[in-house]
């Protein structure tokens, strides 16, 4: 039986991925903020035919209960074969600019939390000698851009973060996964014109179990991003700003929930 | 992917405010001076029923959530926004099937209990409405109701059928069938008339699960000629192929229109009829390969250029069915407008539990026509008056144009209906035909 745990299992693409094991003889463990959303996800699982589902509605993001909950995961289901962390915010850039503490809140939640799971779960692969750390990050922490670069700080600490981790496990037999998604539709981009490049969960979530399969490091998600990205990262910075004028920033980001959609 | 609230026909692109409706707990949106309230499933009815251009769309594809299967009752409880493509590649694997399909599986439950959907088993199993044990709505006044045959049953049987009117569907019950295998065991034959037609239909019946035929609209000489398809899930031992091909080709947008006309019509349906020798050819098909054919290219509705097409599919009482069905062909012929695609089949007795639902008995005719614009539109209100003076219908999924004099003619029960209409909701289709 393979033993599956998420934190942020209520994501759309924690949800999309979780679904791709139901097929196998599986047992998972589902962490979230939100006990009404993880027994959603957790029936979904049960009906797709997966063997058990247990959930433990526990904040990801307040860092004292971390050990806890890690801890529970892993007695639950006697050793973890794969950990995948989910859970994220897509902070309100303009409002963190005016405001540390959103600032600090954010990097929180998508970073320092995180962080601090992967620390945790990554020890407990290393005792056992093998299973594997998938961690979504994001194309947004490869190089900063004013429209969100607060998330995407965060972004880029986790993917160093994580970086360094698969480093230090190398050769170990436990494998460690950074993935970097383009733009997802899904609620968290909710508010967001969908263009050419965006995709679905599912076809991320397809990404992310070969990745897991492949025993890769770092995986851009589709493949295009990662050409996207090196075509970025490599843009001199006069060129840079001025392909994505400082004028443009929050204009994709709206406050009302209700967006005009044009075709 | 374009955030794309359009319609499958492809002829009425609007702009939408649009809220994604997350997670079945969630409220209905509040409610704004004159928006009204429209759930969209999968955007696959032709028309504009599914559209809600003064209004708020609610994009239900967040709710795919499968909430419990138990194989002792059949019954699966899921959220509205799974699509039956979902449910398949889940449960055919496991023996099951949905008791009901049209002719793509990227439709959403909600939207298949919206139009009370029919498939090619409709003289074996009514629509899909008649499989369905319960469903929960959700109203403007805040109230989720959970409604059956016995509970809420009025608003339980406006529901089915109900375009989306009644109020936003959150999750429902439905019966699976189980199968043996994922294969069908397939026999197709070509008729050179209409009386073959019927006649292959009714002998067929009581042996196939599954009878349509495809049916040449483009060769004027040859109306009536077509391939008659009949076909069961293979039995014995088990062979439960798993997925399906969810992904398939995609063609880009902004195709040219001339790609689909009455030289490539023409073309087309003589190739295919003539492709199939005479008798009866059998063999095993995948059920992906037999019932969706179409499926396989994702947006094949491109292919018909920026100003879209148009779907007229209407049913005709079995009475005198077979001489309207000759009048409706005998029209389209005269138009010298030919349909590239066009679809024919015997509906049976099995009455349809909603109170506005398209399928009744009779025989049903499905005819695709480029948007050549008035030419086609003035064929539709022919063929209008003939089902009309016929006692038949058209079906409001494919409807992009039918005026208010013959919705009623078709829908004489709307009278009834409209009481079980939530005040919140409405429709482009609703105000067209209602206005
Ligand atoms: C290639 C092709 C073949 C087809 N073949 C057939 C066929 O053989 N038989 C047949 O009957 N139809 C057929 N159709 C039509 C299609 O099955 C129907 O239009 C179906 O309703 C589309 O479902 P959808 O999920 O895309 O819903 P949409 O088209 O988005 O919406 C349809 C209706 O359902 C309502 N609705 C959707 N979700 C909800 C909800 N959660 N709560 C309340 N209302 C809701 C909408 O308001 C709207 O009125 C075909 C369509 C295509 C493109
Ligand atoms: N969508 C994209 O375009 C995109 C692109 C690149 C990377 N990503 C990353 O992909 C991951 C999954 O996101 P998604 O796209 O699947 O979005 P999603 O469906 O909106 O999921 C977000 C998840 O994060 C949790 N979460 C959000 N804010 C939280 C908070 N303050 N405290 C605790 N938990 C919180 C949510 O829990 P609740 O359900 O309880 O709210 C949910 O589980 C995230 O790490 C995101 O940064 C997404």
């Amino acid at each position: 039986m393979k033993k599956i745990l998420i934190i942020g299992a209520s994501s759309a693409i924690a949800q999309a991925t979780a679904r791709l094991y139901c097929a196998e003889d599986v047992h998972f463990y589902l962490i979230g903020r939100s006990r009404r959303r993880l027994k959603i996800v957790q029936e979904d699982l049960m009906a797709r035919g997966a063997g058990k589902v247990e959930i433990d509605p526990t904040d990801p993001v307040r860092l004292a209960d971390n050990q806890g909950v890690v801890s529970r995961a892993v007695q639950v289901l006697d050793g973890v074969d794969l950990a995948l962390i989910a859970h994220g915010e897509l902070s309100d850039q303009k409002a963190c600019e005016t405001s540390a503490e959103k600032t600090i809140r954010s990097l929180n939640i998508n970073a320092i939390s995180v962080i601090s799971l992967a620390t945790l779960i990554a020890n407990h692969l290393e005792e056992r000698g093998e299973g594997t750390l998938v961690v979504i990050s994001s194309v947004a922490g490869d190089r900063g851009r004013a429209s969100n670069y607060v998330y995407g700080a965060a972004k880029s600490c986790v993917s160093t973060f994580m970086e360094g981790l698969s480093h230090r496990l190398f050769r170990t037999g436990v494998s460690v996964i950074t993935v970097k998604p383009g733009f997802v539709d899904t609620p968290m981009t909710e508010q967001f014109e969908k263009g050419l490049l965006w995709t679905q969960p599912e076809i991320v979530a397809e990404g992310i179990k070969k990745a897991i399969e492949k025993r890769k490091s770092t995986v851009y998600l589709p493949w295009y991003w990662r050409w996207i990205m090196q075509v970025i990262q490599l843009m001199p910075d006069p060129l840079f700003k001025r392909i994505f004028p400082v004028s443009e920033v929050g204009k994709d980001q709206s406050e009302s929930h209700v967006e005009q959609r044009a075709e | 992917m374009k955030s794309n609230y359009s319609s499958w026909g492809l002829t009425g692109q609007k702009s939408q405010k649009v809220q994604k409706i997350k997670w079945r707990t969630d409220k209905l949106p509040e409610l704004r001076a004159g928006l009204s309230l429209l759930a969209y499933g999968n955007g696959r009815s032709y028309g504009d029923s599914c559209l809600n251009k003064e209004g708020i769309t609610l994009d239900t594809r967040s709710l795919d959530h499968l909430i419990d299967f138990d194989p002792k009752t059949h019954i699966l409880r899921c959220e509205a926004g799974v699509l039956i493509a979902e449910i398949l590649s889940n449960f055919v694997p496991r023996g099951w099937f949905v008791p009901v399909t049209p002719g793509t599986k990227f439709v959403t439950v909600g939207g298949a209990i919206a139009n009370d959907v029919h498939g090619k088993n409709h003289h074996r199993r009514g629509s899909f409405g008649n499989h369905v044990l319960r469903l929960a709505l959700r109203r403007s006044n805040g109230k989720t109701l959970v409604c059956s045959r016995t509970q809420h049953a009025d608003l339980f049987y406006a529901t089915i059928g109900g375009l989306g009117l009644t109020g936003l569907i959150v999750w429902a019950d439905i019966l699976l069938m189980p199968i043996d295998s994922g294969d069908m065991q397939v026999e197709t034959c070509r008729f050179e008339t209409l009386e073959q037609f019927f006649d292959l239909s009714r002998e067929s019946e009581w042996k196939y699960e599954y009878t349509v035929a495809w049916l040449d609209c483009a060769t004027k000489k040859q109306m009536g000629r077509g391939i008659f398809m009949r076909a069961n899930h293979c039995t014995g031992p088990a062979r439960l192929t798993g997925k399906g091909t969810d992904k398939g080709t995609s063609l880009p947008s902004g195709l040219p229109g001339f790609l689909i006309n009455n030289i490539t019509s023409k073309a087309f349906n003589a190739l295919y009829y003539h492709l199939h020798p005479e008798g009866f050819v059998e063999k095993r098909q995948s059920y992906d390969t037999f019932f969706y054919p179409l499926d396989r290219i994702r947006n094949w509705n491109r292919l018909y250029g920026r100003k879209g097409f148009f779907q007229y599919q209407c049913v005709v009482p079995m009475e005198g069915g077979f001489r309207n069905i000759e009048t409706i062909l005998d029209e389209v012929a005269r138009s010298g407008i030919a349909s590239p695609l066009a679809v024919l089949k015997v509906f049976g007795e099995i009455a349809s539990k909603g109170m506005m639902s398209f399928p009744r008995q009779g025989i049903t005719l499905a005819m695709d026509f480029p948007n050549a614009g008035a030419s086609v539109l003035n064929l539709f209100n022919r063929l209008d008056d003939i089902v009309a003076d016929a006692g038949g219908a058209v079906y409001p999924a494919k409807d992009a144009r039918m005026d208010k004099e013959h919705f009623r003619k078709f829908f004489p029960q709307v009278d009834t209906f409209k009481h079980y209409v939530d005040p919140a909701f409405s429709s482009s289709f609703w105000r067209r035909v209602m206005g």
